[in-house]
């Protein structure tokens, strides 16, 4: 999910790093030959990955909230277990793509402070709240339906920690998608009560998932170099297009209407033309004023803070094992 | 004794271990995306879930038995608290780290060896569901007892944290060895297990477990007792109407 990181650049990687390397890394990019943690890299590269893994992976941890919102009240047994299992899904992207930003140098704990103390970002499709059981669903089909659009090609990222870690992300997303839509379906089918309060989530979801894919292209000035990079393959707009078009009919077949009055199908393209994006909104959820961003950050220290004492509690374990069996040691000698 | 004596207690008593797994998974998946560490929420989700497959294929059969026509989903959300049987221990709030670890290190303890024995039971059904369970207990009594050792000899913190998470939570495990009509005609008969027999090899383990995690357990008193014939915790109406939501506001709707 999540790669709004690719639009926004460092000031600092103009700096002045070896032509030569440069021109090799570059050829070996261009071969799609992959980069691995131990090969140099031009610094902006690498700021790049780091910035968009983590943004990535507190993407995924801050994901569980909204989700894990319904746990305790999931209207069925089955419906709890899938749940259950999602979010602890999600739980293990986070971890597999911490362990990929740190093959580039950077600590989980340094990438932690950094989302707590509001440095880094992460998608700002968390930022809304989850009201209704229909919003468990439009998650999976909307949400995670938006995160494969943006993942699948990065699953040929030059990157290779990354791009490996994509794979199986992909495989566990395109998972959580049928299980939303078939969460989705089973509501639209059981009563008109039901279908209303699917109709209603997506009408607050269709939007922000848009908007998931980041600025519209003419203002996303940064994507060029991620392109040459190829870390990143299509641009937000086609991006969002395969999206729309692949999510409408699928809107259609549950018998629901997409909240967009200027929706229509473009029969010369084969493309569903969509409206314009309230890209004021976006901005304002991006800035920290979106419904839940406090909520989920409180949430996110809260956790971090309460669980501080069984984290040391855990380091004086392995610190007074690790002294005992030195001592052990000692004395058989 | 009639067949239908048999069929009502095989019933309660599959009920009874139905409402553990699912009144311990429901507390589990409280923990969701606030645990420690991130390893941790994963754990705390993985058990929860665990309990939740427990729960399911036990009240499928418990509905199989009964014969009303009652599904997993009837039985876990359409019963008022006093019909809810489950033991005292699961349904204790979560608290702080070391109260939800030592809740399921001494509830693991015992139910390892009970579905270790109900693998034995002369009901195939709730032997088949034994031999999963057993499995899953096992990484489940593993995993709370690592931490329980490492809490306890961590930190001055941690060690008064796990120290107090004992002592508030013994009072809750003498029900687990609880013995009434049920249990009693259902052991006799092959189909149940007596807990008693299971009393040595639990003490052993806590034993084992506390010492190592430099804990003293405190000395037998009171214990609570209340939860097999359904008089719960003041907490415990909260956990249903939570719980039970979706399906006291839309009844009858398919999910």
């Amino acid at each position: 999910m999540y790669t709004q990181a690719l639009n926004a650049r460092d000031a600092s990687d103009e700096r002045s790093e070896d032509a030569a390397l440069l021109a090799a890394f570059q050829a070996r990019v261009d071969a799609e030959e992959k980069i691995e943690p131990n090969d140099w890299m031009p610094e902006a590269y690498r700021k790049t990955l780091v910035r968009q893994i983590s943004q990535h992976a507190h993407s995924e941890i801050v994901g569980m909230l909204p989700e894990g919102n319904w746990i305790t009240r999931a209207p069925t047994l089955k419906r709890k277990a899938a749940l259950l299992a999602k979010v602890q899904d999600e739980g293990g992207h986070g971890l597999y793509l911490y362990s990929a930003a740190e093959t580039l140098g950077v600590s989980r704990e340094e990438l932690t402070e950094q989302l707590l103390s509001s440095k880094a970002k992460y998608s700002s499709i968390f930022n809304y709240p989850t009201l209704t059981w229909a919003d468990i669903g439009a998650i999976g089909w909307l949400v995670d339906g938006a995160a494969i659009m943006n993942q699948i090609p990065l699953c040929r990222c030059s990157f290779g920690p990354y791009s490996r870690a994509m794979i199986r992300v992909c495989k566990e997303e395109s998972f959580h998608q049928r299980q939303g839509y078939e969460l989705l379906l089973e509501m639209c089918r059981s009563s008109e009560e039901q279908k209303e309060m699917v109709q209603d989530a997506l009408n607050r979801w269709w939007w922000p998932s848009l908007m998931m894919f980041g600025p519209s292209d003419t203002d996303s000035k940064h994507s060029a170099q991620s392109m040459a990079w190829k870390i990143k393959r299509f641009t937000n707009d086609e991006l969002r297009q395969k999206f729309v078009d692949a999510t409408v009919p699928q809107a259609h077949y549950l018998g629901l209407t997409l909240p967009d009055p200027d929706l229509k199908f473009n029969e010369d393209t084969g493309h569903w033309e969509y409206g314009e994006i309230d890209w004021e909104e976006f901005a304002r959820v991006v800035a920290g004023n979106g419904p839940c961003n406090r909520e989920r950050l409180a949430a996110r220290r809260k956790a971090f803070d309460e669980g501080a004492w069984v984290r040391e509690a855990a380091l004086a374990y392995a610190e007074k094992r690790r002294n005992r069996r030195e001592a052990a040691r000692i004395a058989a000698e | 004794m009639t067949t239908t004596d048999r069929t009502a207690d095989l019933f309660a008593y599959t009920l009874r271990l139905a409402d553990d797994a699912a009144i311990l998974g429901q507390r589990l998946g409280e923990w969701c995306g606030h645990a420690p560490t991130l390893e941790e929420d994963i754990g705390l989700a993985n058990i929860a879930l665990d309990h939740i497959g427990q729960a399911r294929a036990l009240y499928t059969y418990a509905g199989e038995v009964e014969g009303e026509g009652r599904d997993e989903d009837q039985l876990c959300f359409l019963r008022p608290e006093r019909q809810f049987n489950n033991c005292l221990l699961v349904e204790q709030p979560n608290g702080d780290f070391a109260e939800t670890i030592l809740r399921q290190f001494f509830f693991s303890a015992f139910m390892l060896p009970l579905w270790r024995e109900l693998k034995a039971s002369k009901d195939e059904t709730l032997a088949a569901i034994a031999a999963k369970a057993e499995k899953e207990a096992a990484y489940h009594l593993r995993h709370s007892a690592e931490w329980t050792i490492r809490l306890g000899d961590g930190t001055t913190e941690s060690h008064e944290r796990a120290q107090a998470a004992v002592d508030h939570l013994w009072p809750y495990t003498g029900e687990l060895f609880e013995v009434d009509g049920v249990v009693e005609r259902l052991a006799a008969a092959g189909i149940a297990v007596d807990p008693a027999s299971l009393r040595d090899e639990w003490h052993a383990t806590l034993r084992e477990v506390l010492d190592e995690a430099t804990l003293r357990l405190p000395p037998d008193g009171w214990f609570q007792t209340g939860g097999r014939s359904g008089r719960h915790s003041e907490s415990f109406g909260h956990l249903l109407s939570e719980m039970q939501y979706m399906q006291r506001a839309w009844p009858g709707l398919r999910w």
